[in-house]
């Protein structure tokens, strides 16, 4: 039973002319690390926000189709509840954390459900060492930086537990390194806790190598759901335009020129030991 | 020309942002200014068209002492391109926007249209001419924001994380028009962590941490130096990772691009062949 | 601006700041009921006076002269007004008995002044939106509160990001009429405006996502319990009430004009 099900899906913004997708039909697996992509418009923030009910909930408009997530008919089960199944982090940072101090933020979800005071001291201490900044927790929200201040927000969407956590451009604001950390925490907390993960992302670069399956989308519609080598090798990404990572971008000259590589690397050290190899022979 | 003289600065709150730089930028000339959040790069570049004054040191723009004339003054020739459209859009049709700056400097009637017209047509936005800027979409405002910058043609153009949430292809459309811009003969400087973005671009590279300057020169020079993209908390753009794992077996280091990355390859294949 | 200085939070680790908000507050109100009971100097000079070692011990002295020196302003003006209008409309003997009566007037407004400052300064919002949840105030006013508070310095950074953008567009905002200040300032509040909701969408949908309106009773991870000081200090209160109370009914006070037989 796939964790998240959607047949002929089709979304229409309410001030829209046209769908922002249509006829999605997906199914994601317990456990998966999804690297969802596609031009800036082709509808995946849109869809992403489908899994958590946001749409149709919180924004209005057309959604016709079918969605399941957890076993629960999507349009048929409000947010709140929706959230104990599914946790969303958010491009920006700062607009997600509301209170005074970092425990407090990660708190909120708690405190939303009614949970016990004893149970959320114990998962508040238990996300914030997850997400790897329990010496944090006293501060107050302006005093982090871009990267902590998403791992306030995972913290906080953990703390919920989750079986699924979507992350929409979570890295956007930050530097390479910050974002290399947050990629670190998301792929622990799927290699580790089990959590299905819904990542939304342009720097291919850095999270093909964590993900089982790449979607990449193109206006409006999925056009390629498969294993990332096959998906960010195939002629179709490339004509899509979405950022292939360089290495897989150099072999698919090698391969143009007689050389091809034994493996399609996705990192510099996937492609240091393919090239090694060939270079032995 | 712009000569930053042993420049320090401090903010009111008592962070020391930048503690002495030195830094001659040509005309012309294309810069990415890189480093970690909090290195103090947009800090700097706020020093050129005057919104900062240096605590201590000098800024001089085209002989000019920043501190004996005004932001708007400054800002006829240096344009500066906020990283969120949103903190300057604010009109009722993206014609008043680029308006705007025309009015605030004086032109004519008859030169406002004129170069509403020009930046209109350089941006692709002339569809766009009596439509309110609030109604577009993320990357259109992006090119409003910068169009009504270019208006005024400023000798130099300043972008403050221009690549941010943008996809590959608006990326690459970036990197043509910054390319176009300096063919033009403006000096273009870009302030961003992208280093992939700034590998492809080949620009000259200043690399900061912690308030100084650590790292200054190609593109190709400064972005293959582990110890200095590590001092900088930047990260080696992917060829050049792949070529510094290489670099045991007599592998060229100083490779950022894909194409010259393919072709050194293929010569010590066909070697050992 | 530096006046507001004297009522803006500052963390410090004392006693005072420690203690339960509510009882702060009960303490507050106490010394505002007080203060209006008597309209003698020597009462109101005696409240003054008593509360001033409290502004050590939370060692927040710097910031409660702020308030002071900014608060000394009104005063000047609540004295003055006062003088001259028991001067031409009061029946009072002499002119030391009007200054005395003034100084009382105004010895009162400095009062308040002095205990709601001590409560800002030394009452973090973390924990005044905590005692206002507690007191049963509606938890989405306690929210709103709060998140206001966190979010005003990140409005105020946006606000000179925003100043800063369109000055280098040649906006200038020094200099010329009153009304082209006006004008010039609405580059300024439309951004701000439509960012601050752009924020409050994204906020709105962080919120859902976290599970907002799940349950009418909602938990809380902190909670106040009063400890012996601030039960200690809510006794303290009463008994100053009470004591008042009696004593601005019962006894009269002497004015010092009459002591000194002016």
């Amino acid at each position: 039973m796939p964790i998240i099900e959607t047949k002929n899906l089709t979304y229409t913004y309410p001030t829209g002319t046209k769908p922002a997708f249509e006829d999605v039909t997906l199914e994601i697996d317990k456990g998966e690390f999804i690297v969802l992509t596609g031009p800036s418009g082709c509808g995946k923030t849109t869809l992403c926000r489908c899994f958590n009910g946001l749409i149709p909930h919180f924004y209005s408009g057309k959604l016709e189709g079918e969605i399941y997530v957890s076993n629960l008919k999507v349009i048929e089960h409000p947010i709140h509840e929706l959230a104990r199944h599914v946790g969303m982090v958010f491009q920006n940072p700062e607009n997600q954390l509301f209170a005074l101090s970092v425990e407090k933020d990660v708190a909120f979800g708690l405190e939303n459900l009614g949970i016990s005071r004893e149970e959320m001291r114990e998962r508040v201490d238990w996300a914030l060492k997850m997400t790897g900044i329990y010496e944090l927790k006293d501060r107050a929200p302006y005093e982090l930086s871009g990267g902590q201040q998403q791992r306030v927000a995972i913290a906080s969407v953990l703390a919920m537990q989750p079986e699924i956590i979507v992350l929409d451009e979570p890295t956007s604001f930050l530097d390479p390194v910050g974002a290399k950390n947050i990629f670190e925490v998301i792929n622990k907390l799927n290699k580790d806790l089990g959590i299905t993960i819904i990542l939304v992302e342009h720097r291919l670069d850095l999270t093909s190598k964590y993900a089982s399956r790449i979607m990449i989308m193109d206006k409006g519609r999925i056009i390629l759901d498969g294993l990332p080598k096959e998906v960010l090798n195939s002629e179709e990404a490339r004509l899509i335009g979405v950022g292939i990572p360089k290495v897989t971008r150099l072999y698919q000259i090698l391969r143009n020129k007689g050389v091809p590589l034994n493996q399609i690397p996705l990192s510099a050290e996937e492609a240091t030991k393919d090239l090694l190899e060939v270079l032995r022979i | 020309m712009i000569k930053i003289q042993d420049v320090f600065f401090t903010y009111p709150n008592g962070v020391e942002a930048l503690r002495g730089v030195n830094l001659e930028i040509q005309d012309g000339e294309f810069l990415a200014i890189m480093g970690q959040n909090g290195a103090g790069k947009t800090t700097l570049v706020k020093h050129i068209n005057g919104l900062l004054k240096p605590t201590r040191g000098t800024v001089m723009v085209d002989g000019v002492d920043t501190t004996k004339v005004s932001v708007a003054t400054l800002a006829k020739k240096v344009g500066f391109v906020f990283q969120n459209p949103d903190h300057q859009l604010f009109s009722e049709t993206v014609e008043e926007e680029i308006s705007f700056a025309l009015r605030n400097f004086g032109f004519s009637e008859s030169a406002i249209k004129e170069r509403v017209n020009w930046a209109l047509n350089l941006l692709d936005l002339a569809e766009y001419r009596k439509v309110s800027p609030f109604m577009l979409s993320g990357g259109e405002r992006k090119r409003v924001a910068l169009a009504s910058v270019l208006a005024w043609d400023p000798k130099i153009v300043i972008l403050d994380e221009p690549t941010i949430g943008q996809d590959s292809q608006q990326k690459e459309r970036l990197r043509q028009f910054i390319l176009q811009l300096n063919h033009l003969g403006k000096t273009v400087i870009i302030v961003t962590h992208d280093v992939e973005f700034v590998a492809e671009c080949k620009s000259q590279v200043v690399l900061m941490s912690q308030g100084k300057i650590i790292a200054h020169g190609s593109a190709k020079k400064v972005l293959t130096n582990l110890e200095v993209v590590t001092q900088a908390s930047v990260v080696l753009p992917q060829i050049s990772q792949l070529f510094a794992n290489l670099k045991n077996i007599s592998f060229p280091t100083e490779v950022i691009d894909v194409n010259e990355a393919a072709d050194i390859l293929l010569g010590k294949l066909g070697d050992s062949q | 601006m530096s006046m507001f200085n004297g009522f803006k939070f500052r963390s410090v680790n004392s006693t005072i700041h420690k203690m339960d908000p509510r009882a702060k507050f009960i303490y507050v109100c106490v010394m505002f009921a007080v203060a209006v009971m008597f309209s003698q100097l020597i009462p109101l000079l005696v409240l003054f006076i008593i509360q001033t070692p409290l502004v050590f011990v939370a060692r927040v002295q710097k910031e409660w002269l702020r308030s002071m020196k900014g608060a000394a302003g009104f005063a000047a003006i609540i004295f003055l007004m006062n003088v001259l209008s028991l001067y031409f409309y009061g029946n009072y003997e002499s002119l030391s008995a009007i200054i005395e009566r003034s100084l009382a007037l105004t010895l009162r407004f400095m009062v308040l002044i002095e205990s709601f400052s001590v409560f800002f300064l030394t009452t973090s919002p973390d924990l005044l939106g905590l005692a206002l949840e507690q007191s049963h105030v509606p938890y989405e006013l306690c929210f709103a509160f709060t998140t206001a508070v966190r979010f005003v310095p990140v409005l105020a950074e946006e606000a000179q990001t925003i100043m800063d953008a369109q000055k280098a567009r040649g906006l200038e905002l020094e200099g010329g009429s009153f009304v082209k200040k006006i004008r010039n300032y609405i580059p300024i509040l439309i951004p701000l405006i439509v960012n601050a909701i752009r924020r409050s969408l994204e906020l709105a949908e962080t919120m859902e996502s976290r599970a907002w309106g799940a349950t009418q009773n909602r938990t809380n991870l902190y909670v106040l319990r009063m400890g012996r000081k601030d039960l200690l200090l809510m006794l303290f209160s009463f008994i100053v009430l009470a004591v008042s109370a009696y004593v601005s009914w019962n006894v009269q006070i002497p004015n010092i004009t009459y002591l000194l037989n002016i």
